[in-house]
């Protein structure tokens, strides 16, 4: 058993998924599911197209309901919330979108001050913190734009800065990087490894067996609803990985393989310095 | 006003200002149906208040009695209908006293009953009811009292009247309802459309956390604003407009039917209450009903 494991196992649990089934009428969503997630993990959620991470991800979220099993978040049990307590239980999460999801009708400020005024943050908290978060992502300086002004990074990091505002214990990314230049992608992966280090545990699906393979964190695969593997420090190999059939596709190969190789070894080393 | 409000009456205004063309239609149309509804409102008000008027001009029964009978044999009648339940009050009337009432009501005209040499007019007992309703019955007692000649009683007109009155009320009632549905229906189609445009951001909000209650608000606010300016605009027009029918018509009306419009302050008044209060209702209903398909998704 490796050191980071044992480390790890030390950590309080978090999140538990435990035999967690959910069926889209004859079609599998994730059947059968069991893992434990605990606090300060960094977690890739990875598989093909329709293997069942994003199933994995909304019943967290409760924006579906499971047919059986239960999934405990911190001290309660997420398939048992009621209607008017699904608001509280996804304030206390970050989430960031493949798409961004930004406000287009909101400034920069007004987007990642939204998620604080959601949670009834006093004003004078919202000016003091929202400068801070920009800064943390990046930002600095471009409150007063509008989304569509700002890059395709710049719109990921503030998703990323509205996501992590109001310091949630858990950030679910949902393939942050799927929809950026491989450059873009790294800044981004380097962000969410600071604000790892932060303490918050992180899930993040994602298709890109370079992210995943250059990080060395927990891997959990998906096939076909089922969990296939789960290992720290794992790798994450497509064609092995996914359905052999072919199902996998190429969006799914989304990779950094045009990535400029010096970024990536710069990044590598970087990681190793800060370590 | 904590802060939440404020943000909700902001995003209203700047919504509002974002879509010019849908909120003029919209203002337009609640606005029209609005006036359409403060027309019915004056007129059931004045019918309501023109049935009162019936009701307390004919709701007395007179008693014409014998020449035979005595004053203390009318004393005696007197106190059986007060024994009665519906009846208010019960008052003795002499021939004299008819005869001067007649000349007062002929007015200019009285010196010709001055030419009658016998009064014919006989003594009577005046009933007031306290209900129109009751005058049937307190008028068969009467029939059967001795010595009465005959129980004056304009019944035939006083029944054409009430359901005349009663039949209008019944309409403008059953208008204004079917115009309140209507106006709900074109806020809520208005707010549906910007609802719709809005859909993707709903959902984001959603997903961050956002209560729906806290969606809602910046669509509630916007439709109880639509609702306000139309019952404001709306209010002016029917205000000025009774305005102008009371100055125009009232003393025809006066001298037609001997009775005059609904005061102008209170009326006026009460109109403002209605309108504010539906403007209000029929904007907030308007938009919880355009938001509910969306916001009952998870």
């Amino acid at each position: 058993m490796t050191e980071e494991v044992k480390n790890t196992e030390k950590k309080k649990l978090i999140i538990e998924y435990k035999n967690v089934t959910k069926m889209y009428g004859e079609n599998i969503g994730v059947e059968d599911v069991s893992v434990k997630i605990r606090e300060g993990e960094f977690v890739f959620l990875v598989g093909p197209s329709g293997a069942g991470k994003s199933t994995f991800i909304k019943v967290l979220l409760k924006m579906l309901d499971v047919d059986k099993g239960h999934i405990y978040y911190i001290d309660y049990d997420v398939t048992q919330l009621q209607k008017n307590e699904i608001p509280h239980h996804r304030r206390s999460m970050g989430i960031v979108f493949q798409d961004f999801s930004l406000l287009p009708r909101k400034t920069v400020f007004e987007n990642v001050a939204f998620a604080m005024e959601i949670v009834q943050m006093p004003r004078r908290s919202i000016r003091r913190q929202v400068p801070a978060m920009l800064e943390l992502v990046g930002l600095q300086g471009e409150g007063g734009k509008y989304p569509s002004e700002l890059s395709i990074g710049e719109q990921q990091r503030l998703a990323i800065a509205r996501a992590i505002v109001n310091n949630p214990r858990v950030l679910i990314a949902d393939e942050p990087t799927g929809n950026l230049d491989p450059e873009t992608g790294w800044e981004i992966m380097r962000l969410l490894e600071q604000i790892n280090r932060r303490g918050t545990t992180i899930l993040m699906v994602t298709h890109s067996a370079d992210i995943v393979n250059a990080m060395g964190k927990r891997v959990i695969a998906i096939r076909n609803g089922k969990i296939v593997r789960d290992e720290v420090g794992g790798q994450y190999n497509p064609e092995e990985d996914d359905d052999p059939d072919g199902d996998y596709s190429d969006h799914a190969l989304f990779s950094l393989r045009n990535f400029d190789e010096e970024r990536r070894m710069a990044h590598v080393s970087n990681r190793g310095k800060d370590e | 006003m904590n802060n939440k409000l404020i943000q909700s009456i902001v995003q209203a205004i700047r919504q509002i200002g974002r879509n010019k063309t849908m909120v003029f239609a919209s203002l337009f149309s609640i606005t029209a149906i609005l006036l359409i509804l403060g027309l019915f409102f004056i007129l059931l008000v004045n019918v309501n208040n023109m049935s009162q008027g019936i009701k307390s001009t004919f709701d007395q029964v007179q008693v014409n009695l014998l020449d035979t009978t005595t004053r203390d044999e009318a004393s005696e009648l007197m106190q059986q209908f007060e024994a009665m339940d519906a009846i208010e009050n019960v008052t003795y009337q002499a021939r004299e006293t008819a005869l001067e009432n007649w000349k007062v009501k002929w007015g200019d005209n009285a010196d010709l009953l001055d030419r009658l040499t016998v009064n014919p007019l006989p003594n009577a007992i005046i009933v007031k009811l306290h209900n129109v309703e009751d005058a049937e019955d307190v008028v068969a007692v009467a029939r059967a009292m001795k010595g009465v000649e005959r129980v004056a009683y304009s019944q035939d007109t006083v029944d054409k009247l009430i359901s005349v009155t009663n039949g209008i009320q019944v309409v403008a009632l059953v208008l204004i309802a079917f115009l309140l549905v209507v106006s709900v229906i074109v806020v809520s189609n208005t707010i549906k459309l910007t609802v719709l445009a809005r859909e993707r951001e709903i959902t984001i909000m959603k997903y961050i956390g956002a209560t729906n209650w806290y969606i809602r608000g910046p669509f509630l606010m916007e439709g109880i604003t639509l609702g306000l300016i139309a019952a404001a605009i709306s209010g002016v027009i029917v205000s000025s407009l009774y305005h102008y029918v009371v100055q125009s018509f009232g003393l025809d009306f006066m001298m037609v039917l001997q009775m005059g419009f609904v005061r102008e302050n209170f009326l006026i008044t009460n109109l403002a209450i209605v309108f504010i209060s539906l403007g209000i209702s029929i904007g907030a209903v308007g938009s919880i009903i355009s938001m509910r398909r969306f916001l009952d998704t998870k």
